[in-house]
């Protein structure tokens, strides 16, 4: 066995794959025409350096159950930090530079690995801290409590959209009752660790440079002021 | 330095030890999404390298495309030991790629 973190090429087909290769895309798109409104000369580097850390941590497999580990997916990090549609743009080119460079991650699989987890993952994170904003306004102790919940919520339904796409096209090799129970178990217990993650990495930067936490410059009610193109 | 570029810097030297150093000291067993594809199979050693016997969703995994990249599994040309400096090389590439792609997509001239 190699070393892989992401979906190889194969386990779903290739009607799947494309179609969900086409979501992806169609999606990134969205997200380079949003995310110019959230980024200037001050929240373009830390994006860069946001992205570049996850590729980091991503490396770092914890240990879950014995012979199994897990490691982090990043959704609700980058969306507390930089939004929803930067965000989504951070886990993509972290998926893209492992599928290509590194032989992590199917170049076929692409598609589903940036849906899962650079798409899904990114926007269960951020609506989770959206709905919970005025818990994180109220101090550093409710901003890492909702870092904490809305990671572990980004790592589950990651792993339930990759249910979806198997059930949808998968090459078989296992029941998906037994592939949903397995998925969902593990990546409860994985949660947990993205959840440590995520609060820990979200704490320390609200301790030194709070202005930069997208969640934090949000509106406390209404709909997210995500910018106008000036 | 500025406060700004303290913090970035910081930033960047967190992800540099991470991927650099801590690296080395990750688990290997398979993640969850292995872990799954895994069940029901068990890992042979044959004169060929290592095959999967049995029943399980990674019998239907294909060779990657890129396997022949000299960063694959995260180490320099396969050597033992080297995944701290493929780490940092990937953190560094995804540094310039990402931090490019923003500063591009950035407004100009943006009130802060």
């Amino acid at each position: 066995m190699t070393v892989a973190m992401h979906m190889s090429d194969g386990l779903v087909n290739a009607p799947t794959s494309l179609a969900f290769g086409l979501l992806a895309v169609l999606v990134l798109a969205v997200a380079v025409s949003r995310a110019r409104a959230d980024l200037d000369d001050r929240t373009a580097p830390m994006a860069g350096l946001v992205t570049a850390f996850v590729f980091a941590v991503q490396m770092i497999n914890f240990p879950i159950l014995p012979g199994a580990s897990g490691h982090l997916l990043g959704g609700a990090l980058v969306a507390i930090l930089v939004g929803p549609w930067v965000g989504s743009l951070c886990i993509a080119i972290v998926l893209v530079v492992q599928s290509i460079l590194f032989a992590d991650g199917g170049l076929t699989a692409l598609g589903l690995n940036v849906t899962n987890m650079a798409i899904v993952g990114v926007f269960t994170g951020y609506l989770v801290a959206r709905a919970l904003r005025g818990l994180a306004r109220r101090g550093r102790g409710g901003l890492v409590a909702v870092a904490f919940v809305a990671a572990f919520a980004n790592t589950v339904v990651a792993s339930l959209a990759f249910v979806v796409e198997y059930a949808v096209g998968g090459a078989g090799g296992a029941g998906l009752a037994t592939v949903f129970a397995l998925m969902v178990g593990l990546h409860a217990l994985i949660g947990i660790g993205e959840g440590l993650i995520t609060a820990a990495t979200v704490g320390a930067v609200a301790g030194t440079r709070p202005d930069l936490i997208y969640l934090l410059r949000q509106p406390a009610r209404g709909r997210a002021v995500t910018g106008s193109a000036s | 330095m500025t406060t700004s570029t303290r913090f970035y810097v910081g930033f960047l030297v967190v992800a540099l030890l991470v991927a650099g150093g801590l690296s080395s000291f990750a688990s290997s067993a398979p993640d969850g999404l292995d872990t799954v594809a895994l069940n029901g199979c068990q890992t042979v050693q044959t004169a060929g390298g290592e095959e999967l016997t049995g029943e399980c969703i990674a019998r239907n995994a294909t060779d990657h495309v890129t396997a022949g990249s000299p960063l694959a599994d995260y180490s320099l040309f396969g050597g033992d030991g080297t995944v701290g400096a493929a780490g940092i090389i990937g953190v560094l590439v995804t540094l310039v790629v990402a931090g490019g792609l923003f500063w591009l997509l950035r407004r100009r001239g943006a009130r802060t």
